[in-house]
């Protein structure tokens, strides 16, 4: 993630193989975790509800990238996943009174299982056919969950959830639900860094770049290829119910084909197959329609009425989104990530540039 | 496994493509611990065959088995799980990734961890990665690739890319290694170090070797026994001095461009 290569060397295998191997990327976490401590501190209410929307995103986004960035397979029914998770997450703990602790878990399961079901198409068709399997697989799932009340709840598809107990006491406020989601969003993290430069993740990797030589050495493609959409829904489901605590409420219109798009956006802005480009794009898609509703509210009313600004501020989001992928895809295929690789090795050999 | 009985046993093996017929009832045993070279012009069959016997196609009509097992119908991976790993004739590494990584992944069925202990790391996986980390850097040590351990393998040159295969084919730790043209592209010096390498494999783990190569002198150096296609079909077979001067082999190698050139 943040390292320097020059002057340092490891000598045993642990040490190289060590997820920050150089002291001043240790430093660099280590700064990062401070500072994420003291946030909350600090920040007023509102600051602190965003930043849990980021460490949220986070995690839809990590498991989204396993699947995309790392796999190479298309998903653009991760909103359904999403929903599965959430659902599944309120049933249980409205109707069976459970805690967090089982039903987080559990959401992550059933999205897995309903993921593994909608990958089956990958053993036999890529791209853009996969893409509409995912998509058809999205549709389904969300028309099911308008039309069964007995997963919905009926009045309006949404089902009010208690927010977390922790220690017998209900996280009520957003600063002590940021600490409930930093939790997550760090395991999140820490377990995909760790899954991605081991066995499976190596195998993802390899059905990626070259599926033929993946089956000589022995990887079984399908069962990989499952097992990928397994965990990124599994992520998916676990963002559904994290987002439904946040919320306080489990509603199908929070997890449509917009919001699929809003977390492919996050990867390919971010970074594919990036773990800390998964970062960078929760962080960007989050912020983007804030800043943008910020500066129409400030600066729109020199240009529009007041009626036309509020039905703009969704469209203008959608249209700079896209245009980002556009630019993205097209100009750095690699995101943000890439981008700060740049930066970062241009003061790598600072002062002497070039 | 009987003492004598061929480790790897082809019989009446036959594939067509459209109106092609690329291998046409192919019948040859291994025995374990040989070194068998597959010789024959353009287009004879030969990777055809390879990729019968490595699950990549399958085949018309015969049956093929390893160990005295049936693997005809076997995906690519179920065979490699057995104990059978090959090269391409046109490589298949993994570009992007280092040597190291590609090597790791050659190790992938001797592997265990699972989605869980990857996801924690700490304990089971790492102390996995350890030992298979020690395994590879053998390798890397064997095949003198010290200096590229990091190295993107799409950056290094032909030769050293074929190395590199190898070393991932070889981290399996086959029982019998198919190579498919190892020496295709090398200069003169890189083919006699990969023939060294491939008869240090054979002499010291005891690993059966299925050769596929063009050049007669490393055919007739390394190899016991060989075994002529043509146009899918086997024409000869036997020792190397025997092969090379059966006039049906001289006939079927007239006029290619790989004309039987005289062992050294
Ligand atoms: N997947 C395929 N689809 C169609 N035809 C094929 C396929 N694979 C092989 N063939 C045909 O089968 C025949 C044998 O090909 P093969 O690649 O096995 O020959 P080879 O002996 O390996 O030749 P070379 O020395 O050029 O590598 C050729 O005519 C080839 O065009
Ligand atoms: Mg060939």
């Amino acid at each position: 993630m943040f390292h320097r290569e020059s002057g340092y060397y490891k000598t045993t295998y642990a040490a190289d193989m060590a997820l920050y191997p150089l002291p001043i990327a240790r430093w660099t976490v280590a700064g990062i975790a401070l500072a994420m401590c003291i946030a909350p501190f600090v920040l007023h209410a509102y600051y602190v509800s965003v930043i849990n929307l980021i460490l949220v995103a986070t995690v839809g986004a990590l498991g989204l990238n396993i699947l995309v960035g790392y796999t190479g397979q298309i998903s653009i029914g991760h909103a359904a996943f999403m929903s599965v998770g959430a659902y599944t997450a309120a049933n249980l703990a409205v109707r069976l009174d459970l805690p967090f602790w089982v039903t987080l878990p559990a959401g992550g399961l059933m999205a897995a299982a309903i993921g593994a079901i909608v990958g089956i198409p990958s053993l036999r068709i890529k791209g853009l056919y996969l893409a509409i399997a995912t998509l058809a697989g999205q549709l389904i799932i969300e028309w099911t969950i308008n039309h069964v009340p007995w997963i919905s709840g009926g009045m309006q598809a949404s089902i009010e959830v208690p927010r977390p107990t922790l220690f017998g006491a209900q996280l009520r406020t957003q600063h002590q639900l940021y600490w409930f989601l930093l939790f997550f969003a760090v395991l999140a993290i820490v377990g995909t860094l760790n899954l991605v430069r081991s066995r499976i993740g190596r195998a993802f990797i390899a059905i990626r770049d070259q599926d033929i030589a993946a089956e000589i050495i022995g990887i079984n493609i399908f069962r990989y290829k499952l097992l990928a959409f397994a965990i990124s829904s599994f992520y998916a489901g676990v963002t559904g119910v994290l987002y439904t605590y946040y919320l306080g409420i489990a509603n199908y219109e929070q997890f449509q084909i917009v919001t699929s798009i809003d977390y492919l956006a996050m990867i390919i802005i971010g970074g594919l197959g990036s773990i800390l480009g998964s970062i960078f794009g929760a962080i960007f898609v989050t912020l983007l329609p804030i800043a943008i509703r910020l500066a129409m509210e400030n600066w729109g009313a020199f240009l529009f009425g007041d009626a036309d600004i509020n039905n703009l501020i969704p469209n203008l989001r959608l249209m700079v989104f896209g245009g980002l992928i556009i630019v993205f895809l097209v100009l750095e295929p690699e995101g943000l990530n890439r981008l700060w690789r740049n930066i970062r090795s241009y003061f790598r050999v600072w002062p002497f540039s070039y | 496994m009987a003492a004598g009985a061929a480790q790897l046993r082809v019989e009446g093996v036959a594939k067509q493509f459209g109106g092609v017929t690329a291998v046409d009832e192919v019948s040859l045993e291994v025995q374990q611990g040989e070194i068998l070279s597959v010789i024959g012009p353009n287009g004879a069959g030969k990777t055809s065959l390879l990729n019968m016997v490595s699950g990549f196609y399958r085949p018309d009509r015969g049956r093929i088995a390893f160990e005295g097992e049936d693997i005809t119908n076997l995906p690519p991976s179920r065979i490699a799980e057995r104990g059978i790993a090959r090269t391409f004739q046109n490589i298949a590494l993994f570009k992007g990734m280092t040597v190291l990584d590609n090597l790791m992944l050659g190790r992938h069925v001797r592997m265990k961890s699972g989605v869980f202990a990857s996801f924690v790391y700490w304990g089971l996986a790492q102390k996995e990665e350890m030992a298979h980390r020690e395994k590879v850097e053998d390798l890397i040590e064997f095949l003198k690739l010290e200096d590229l351990r990091k190295q993107p393998t799409g950056a290094l040159s032909y030769g050293l890319q074929k190395r590199v295969e190898l070393g991932r084919a070889l981290a399996l730790e086959p029982k019998a290694l198919l190579l498919d043209e190892p020496m295709g592209g090398m200069n003169q010096e890189e083919k006699e170090d990969m023939a060294r390498y491939v008869l240090d494999v054979n002499e010291e783990r005891g690993t059966t070797i299925i050769l596929i190569e063009h050049d007669m002198g490393v055919v007739m150096d390394i190899s016991k026994r060989v075994v002529v296609l043509d146009r899918g079909r086997v024409i000869a077979a036997g020792e190397p001095k025997s092969v090379q001067a059966n006039p049906e082999v001289i006939r079927a190698y007239l006029g290619t461009k790989h004309a039987i050139r005289k062992a050294a």
